[in-house]
């Protein structure tokens, strides 16, 4: 059951179609094919692994274009919630749509999984690892590579393309997992604790760039991470879980705008307020 | 370089040893048998000079069987590594059959292969064949199962198939590991080669090594065996240096 729920649960966001999107500002160059947003509903969710308890039911709704962060103490069930939710997994009980389809293969279909790894393949160099997901859908290699292309431009990784993930820093390889995410052009992102393997200041870095990224075109993201910070500056929305198993005990709508330089947004007053919220959120369902 | 420089220097000791012992009679007398029976690495050398054309003969026939022997084990040692794979029943039930098959003494079989196959290549490279197969298939499958799970799952949400999943992923994690079995296999190839010939035959290194031996021809022995010894060497060194050219991400290798 849900014990405490904060700032008013979901007054349902309008769903915003396509063209409310891109007329709103973002630029349709650059979106990809296929990966117009699509929702996510998660009804009455409940896992466990033989006697583990994981997830207990869990009530979450992410709408078109939302960016939800959902955050929780380490083990609490935050991965598997997302490969629940991308179909790689059957739930003990509950239903779970996304944009529209239930079945876990279609939902396969929908959702693309970043790992917490970033899990690039050794061998395969940067650009054929973004490419992977054209590839499997029939592309030549190089039909794949040109989709990548532009794409190792805008993100920063021109004249990397022919490198092995070997030779590359930790920020460029999860840059490189993000891409090979959005070239898969699904209409939901499962994103799971993309910048926890980073230090302190490429971290920062990342997460800038992710508000970028993710303000450029909208998308339908679902953003796990064990930090309140990063989940209040990258989401629109963030779920607060409780040990586990994982409880929905607070949710709260992030303050700012995004895509607002980081050192602004996370010093704002709003800001600050909202996260010590969220982190007495974390402590109460410690207890 | 000096690390070369040591172990070449021992071998060269051990040889001059021996070549000493030779000549001094020192192992005849120990072991209370003719001296020509002891051959001295010098006596070993001239044979393999003397006797060249032979050895070339009988070794190109040895490494013939050897190369069809070891293809054939490839071949249906990584396609029933690959079946097992995709069927973990199969693999439950077979993998006990599989290591059983081990404990058949080839010695024993290869007389019955001849009987069955004839006097022709044929059971040699069935021998070598059932030699190889183990360490391939073991192996090659052991790889292909110690796959990270969660590329899998990575790779399965960027919309891969049943088959793409195996070949973009599974069969890349498997390539060190089949190089490993494969490097045992041509060693032990080589020994499945000569249990043929002896079974029958007649040319080859294993023919000329019994047929030198009735003969109490010691030096053409031992320089059939250098061959042998060489062949197994260079296929396994071949082998070491393909690994390196197509599977540079497997686990890396101490240089030996
Ligand atoms: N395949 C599995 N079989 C059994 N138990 C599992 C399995 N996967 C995860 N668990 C257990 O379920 C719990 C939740 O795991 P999960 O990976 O979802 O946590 P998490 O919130 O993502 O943790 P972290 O923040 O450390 O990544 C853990 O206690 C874990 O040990
Ligand atoms: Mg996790």
């Amino acid at each position: 059951m849900r014990s405490t729920s904060e700032a008013p649960a979901t007054e349902p966001q309008p769903v915003l179609s396509l063209a409310d999107r891109e007329a709103g500002g973002s630029d349709p160059t650059a979106r990809l094919e296929g990966g117009s947003p699509g929702a996510v509903e998660v009804h009455d969710l409940g896992h466990s692994f033989g006697e583990l308890g994981v997830i207990e039911l869990l009530e979450l709704s992410v709408s078109a274009g939302e960016v939800l962060g959902v955050v929780g103490p380490s083990g609490c069930g935050k991965s598997t919630l997302l490969e629940l939710v991308g179909g790689l997994r059957a739930p003990v009980r509950g239903a779970i749509e996304v944009d529209g389809a239930g079945a876990a293969n279609e939902r396969l279909a929908r959702c693309s999984y970043m790992p917490q790894r970033d899990l690039l393949l050794p061998w395969l160099t940067a650009i054929d690892n973004a490419a992977l997901a054209p590839r499997n859908r029939g592309a030549t290699r190089a039909e794949a590579r040109r989709l990548a292309h532009p794409l190792f431009e805008r993100f920063g990784l021109a004249g990397f393309e022919r490198s092995r993930p070997s030779e590359l820093s930790g920020g460029m390889r999860q840059r490189i997992a993000f891409l090979r995410t959005l070239l898969a052009g699904k209409p939901v992102l499962l994103l799971d604790e993309p910048f926890a393997s980073l230090d302190a200041i490429t971290r920062a870095e990342m997460q800038e760039w992710l508000a970028e990224a993710l303000a450029a075109e909208s998308h339908t993201a679902i953003l796990v991470t064990h930090d309140v910070e990063e989940a209040l500056y990258l989401s629109d929305r963030v779920a607060v879980l409780s040990p586990r198993p994982a409880r929905l005990i607070a949710e709260l709508r992030a303050p700012s705008p995004r895509a607002l330089p980081r050192l602004d947004a996370v010093t704002s007053a709003g800001f600050t307020a909202t996260r010590e919220r969220a982190l007495a959120a974390l402590a109460r369902g410690r207890r | 370089m000096k690390s070369r420089l040591a172990p070449l220097a021992i071998v060269l000791a051990l040889i001059g040893a021996w070549e000493l012992a030779a000549r001094l009679d020192v192992l005849a007398h120990g072991l209370h048998i003719e001296p020509f029976l002891v051959p001295a690495p010098s006596d070993i050398a001239a044979s393999l000079w003397s006797d060249r054309g032979l050895l070339a003969d009988n070794g190109w026939v040895t490494l013939k069987e050897v190369l069809g022997g070891f293809a054939l084990s490839v071949v249906a040692g990584v396609g029933f590594a690959i079946v097992l794979h995709l069927s973990p029943t199969l693999r439950r039930a077979v993998y006990p059959l599989l290591i059983a098959s081990q404990t058949i003494p080839i010695v024993v079989i290869a007389p019955i292969l001849v009987v069955w196959l004839g006097f022709g290549i044929g059971p040699k490279l069935a021998i070598i064949a059932l030699i190889c197969f183990f360490p391939i298939t073991v192996n090659t499958l052991d790889g292909l199962r110690s796959v990270d799970p969660d590329l899998v799952k990575m790779i399965r949400t960027l919309d891969a198939s049943r088959r793409q999943t195996l070949w973009r992923v599974e069969a890349p994690t498997a390539l060190p590991f089949f190089f490993s079995g494969a490097k045992i296999a041509v060693a032990v190839a080589v020994i499945g080669a000569v249990f043929g010939e002896w079974a029958g035959s007649s040319s080859g290194l294993g023919h000329l090594i019994q047929e030198a031996s009735a003969q109490l021809q010691t030096a053409r022995t031992f320089a059939a065996v250098a061959v042998l010894s060489a062949l197994a060497i260079l296929l396994f060194a071949l082998l070491a240096a393909i690994e390196r050219r197509v599977a540079w991400w497997g686990p890396k290798e101490t240089s030996t």
